[in-house]
Parts: C-alpha cells; structure tokens; sequence
C-alpha cells in the first residue's frame, strides 16, 4: 500500500473514530441524559485548557519544520562522525516529526549503506521525545517529571543503540 | 516559511478528529466510570502494574498526545506514577500496530529487539522515576 494511500485511509478512519464516539455520547443522552451532560462539561473545560496549549505546538511545529530536513540528517550521522553521530541521531529523532512509517525508508536506506542498526534503533527511540509537545504534559506531570523521564529517555536511547549493535555481533 | 505553516496546520488538522475523540472519550469516562475503575484493572502492586501498565501501553496506537492525556487522566484517578509512566513510554516507544511494516523495512530480528528492548526500557525508566520523585 503506498504512503499516500495509507494517509487517507487513516484520515478516514479518524473521522469515523471520531463519528463512533459522538454516537456513544448519543447513546449515553438517551439512557442518561445528566451523565451525558456532565460528560460535555468536562469536555468542554478539558477541550479549553488544551486549545491554549496547540497554539504553543502549532509554533513549535512551524519552527521544527523550517529547520529541519531529512537530508540534514543523514549529513552527520555517517561512519566517520564518531561520537557526534550519537549526538546526531539523537537531535534528530527528538526533533524529526510525521509519522513513523514515513522515516521507514529513509531508514532501511542508511541501513544498507551501513548505518549500524544501534543508531537506527537511536532515532526510532529518541521520535519518542516530542519537544513541541511538552507543554501539554505539563497539564498533568511536574517540570522534575517531565525534565528526569527526557533524560533518561536519551540515556536508555543510546543504551538501546548500543544493546542492538552488540546483539548483532551475535 | 508559508510551506511550513501550510504543513504543520495540515499535520495538526488530521490529528484533530482522533484527540477530539479520544479527548471526548476521557470524559465521558471521568463522568461514567467511578474512580475504582482503573485500579481494579491494575493491581495496585508496584511490582506487576508497571508489567500490565507497558503491556496495555504496546498495544495503544495513537499520537503521543494522546497518550499525555490518557496518562494524565490515569494519574489523576489514583494509579500510582510508576504504572502511568510505564503505560506512557510504552505507548510512545513499542509500535505493536507498526511492527509488520517495521520488520519489512528494516528486517524482522532489528524489529523484535527494538520493541522489546523498548518495552523492558519502559518499564525500567518507569521504576527509576517512580523511586526518584516518590
């Protein structure tokens, strides 16, 4: 299935997710319409909270955009790059952005030029860390939560690379 | 610099629908379900939840935002950080739903070793943080 294909298909099918759960609320309004309401409320004062927060993603994803291309990325992270292709990698799958299936080629292609599969699974790990979502966790965790799970996400990302390529010399 | 506007509005826009929806899921359940749901699922032992937590977390697809505000919502109904943390990064780093289009990409033993390697790193860095902010 192509890349665009599987887009639509997926646009598609988060409207009618989105569809289904109207029906439930629907539902729930026949059998109890005061639980149906008090559902609403709490929508509605969640739905607030969180759309003061998208207009801080939406500027983190505009600026994460203008500065970064896959191509960049490919540029630091070839053999000779020593230690700065960690840090490479990891920059790059924090700030690397769309859905993963779109990095697969990419990927499968550094891969075959001889990209170690630890730095692959690096990249894959650190997408994980979305910086321009931060301040919505901030709804919920703590900066020390949030700052300590960052950290030891990188850590544990470049103690996954390094498991990898060991497991690979097997 | 209009690309990227024109981009990022596109991306968020299709992501709109699914944190609608599951945002609207959230509260119904807040309003239906009462707040001993979650740990009935859960055992309320630190040792087995974070296990449970990762494994429910693996098999959830859906944008990280997403899962901030399932975690959130689930540390607001009492389930202990460790769990929630677990459950998060679980979420976030094992791609169950995406593990056949990985392995054709980048070969089937890369793809095991990632997501379980990832599901084990969910729940380690889940105890440190629980042991450190707790």
């Amino acid at each position: 299935m192509s890349t665009e294909k599987t887009t639509k298909k997926s646009n598609k099918s988060s409207w009618y997710f989105l569809g289904a759960v109207i029906f439930v609320y629907f539902v729930v309004y026949i059998i109890s319409p005061a639980q149906a309401f008090l559902a609403l409320e709490f929508f509605y004062k969640l739905a607030l909270k969180l759309i003061i927060i998208f207009a801080f993603v939406f500027i983190f994803m505009v600026i994460v955009d203008l500065v970064l291309t896959p191509a960049r990325i490919v540029k630091y992270i070839g053999e000779e790059a020593g230690i700065k292709k960690w840090i490479f990698i990891i920059i790059g799958g924090i700030l690397s952005t769309g859905p993963i299936y779109m990095w697969y080629p990419l990927l499968a292609d550094l891969q075959k030029k001889g990209v170690k599969d630890g730095l692959l699974a690096t990249f894959l790990y650190n997408r994980a860390i979305k910086l321009q979502y931060l301040p919505l966790l901030v709804v919920y965790f703590s900066w020390a939560f949030i700052v300590l799970m960052t950290m030891l996400m990188i850590l544990g990302s470049v103690a996954q690379g390094i498991f990898i390529d060991w497991a690979d010399k097997k | 610099m209009k690309d990227a506007i024109l981009k990022s509005a596109r991306a968020l826009g299709k992501m709109l629908p699914i944190i609608a929806g599951i945002v609207m899921l959230v509260s119904l359940a807040n309003a239906l379900l009462p707040k001993s749901f979650y740990s009935s699922v859960l055992t309320g032992n630190n040792f087995i939840d974070p296990f449970i937590a990762a494994i429910v977390g693996s098999i959830s697809a859906g944008t990280p935002v997403v899962s901030y505000i399932i975690s959130g919502e689930l540390l607001k109904q009492g389930i202990s950080l460790i769990a929630v943390t677990a459950f998060l990064l679980a979420w976030v780093t094992v791609g169950t739903i995406q593990m056949p289009a990985e392995g054709l990409a980048l070969g089937k033993r890369f793809t095991i070793l990632r997501n379980l390697s990832s599901y084990v790193l969910a729940i380690i860095i889940a105890v440190i943080i629980g042991v450190l902010l707790s």
